[in-house]
């Protein structure tokens, strides 16, 4: 095994601690992209560019942007529920 | 049970499980190690076969592209299905109008996101188009380049806000980008059926390896395979981000 292989290894299993301790939703969906970066760099070491490529694409960008929408999507309700009967007047203070 | 008896209870079990974790580590095969006879045989007969000078894409979309005809449709059914199920439903109404929803933006917004957002589209656009093309000659694909080029689309959201999104990505246009790359991958599969008698077998000739137009039917199943994730992701994340942003519930 490679020193860089190690490397990212050990990075790994720091990084996935990571994203368990992370307690905020927020932070815990930039802490999975930044896994998932890892693991691309990991397969891309190992020699598998093409899962690399899918790993960097589906995990540092679909996978969190579904997760901040989601966030989103909580958060207004969230605030709707605050404000009370009138969800339309929501927004209008852009 | 009293806290005593549940942590020896743990004791136990923890102490059983990683006996046996020890146990299947020990027995795992060498770092690298690797056994498999059908991956080191294409990886011979590749570039002669297929032309094709990446092994993984002439196995997802010649040799096994029956295989890759079923993932195409798993994503292809699943966004549709998602589709449906996050429409606008009974009880929900559109919250603020087009106008008022464009200003809507995010927490943290600014003009530096937006310029760099601004500079990255073209680039990411080029590399989706690279993926795409040269799936049969350098690591990426169809599936690849169709997210990176999905994601040039959510750059656009970051730096324009979300009716700027789908004005440059109107609905009707990221279903139909969606249907035909999946169609267009079926039509590859049937061109073999029609022209070379076997389903999904590579009815073009090979060419010379190395060039852009090479590798027979791949570069086209790459395409359309691109078409369709791009389509299918944008029209995932409109769905999500209508949601979200848009509709709102009693």
């Amino acid at each position: 095994m490679k020193a860089i292989q190690i490397g990212l290894f050990v990075l790994l299993a720091l990084g996935g601690l990571g994203v368990v301790l992370v307690r905020d939703p927020l932070r815990q969906a930039l802490m999975v992209g930044v896994y998932g970066l890892l693991l691309a760099l990991l397969f891309f070491v190992i020699g598998a560019p093409d899962v690399a490529l899918s790993q960097i694409v589906v995990s540092t960008v679909a996978v969190p942007v579904m997760i901040l929408v989601t966030l989103a999507k909580v958060r207004s309700q969230e605030a709707g529920d605050r404000e009370g009967e009138d969800p339309g007047s929501r927004g209008s203070g852009g | 049970m009293s806290e005593r008896a549940r942590l020896v209870m743990f004791l136990a079990g923890g102490a059983g499980l990683a006996a046996l974790l020890g146990w299947a580590l020990a027995g795992l095969p060498a770092f690298g190690a690797f056994n498999g006879a059908y991956a080191l045989l294409i990886n011979h007969v590749v570039v002669a076969q297929r032309a094709a000078t990446d092994a993984v894409t002439a196995v997802n979309f010649d040799y096994r592209g029956l295989d890759t005809f079923g993932e195409e449709f798993i994503l292809f059914t699943s966004v549709i299905g998602l589709a449906v199920l996050l429409r606008e439903q009974r009880g929900e109404h559109t919250g603020p109008s087009a106008q008022t929803s464009d200003e809507h933006r995010f927490q943290g917004s600014s003009q530096a996101l937006r310029g760099l957002t601004l500079a990255l589209i073209g680039p990411i656009v080029v590399l989706a188009l690279y993926l795409d093309s040269h799936g049969a000659l350098t690591p990426g694909g169809g599936f690849q380049g169709g997210v990176v080029g999905a994601a040039a689309l959510l750059m656009v959201f970051l730096g324009g806000g979300y009716m700027m999104m789908r004005r440059v990505s109107p609905h009707g246009m990221v279903e139909l980008a969606e249907a035909s790359g999946a169609a267009g991958y079926g039509l590859v599969g049937l061109g073999g059926l029609v022209f070379a008698g076997v389903f999904f077998k590579n009815f073009l000739g090979g060419g010379t390896p190395g060039q852009l137009v090479s590798a027979g039917t791949i570069p086209f199943s790459s395409m359309a395979v691109g078409l369709e994730v791009t389509g299918a992701f944008v029209l995932l994340w409109t769905e999500f981000l209508d949601q979200a942003l848009m509709v709102s519930g009693e």
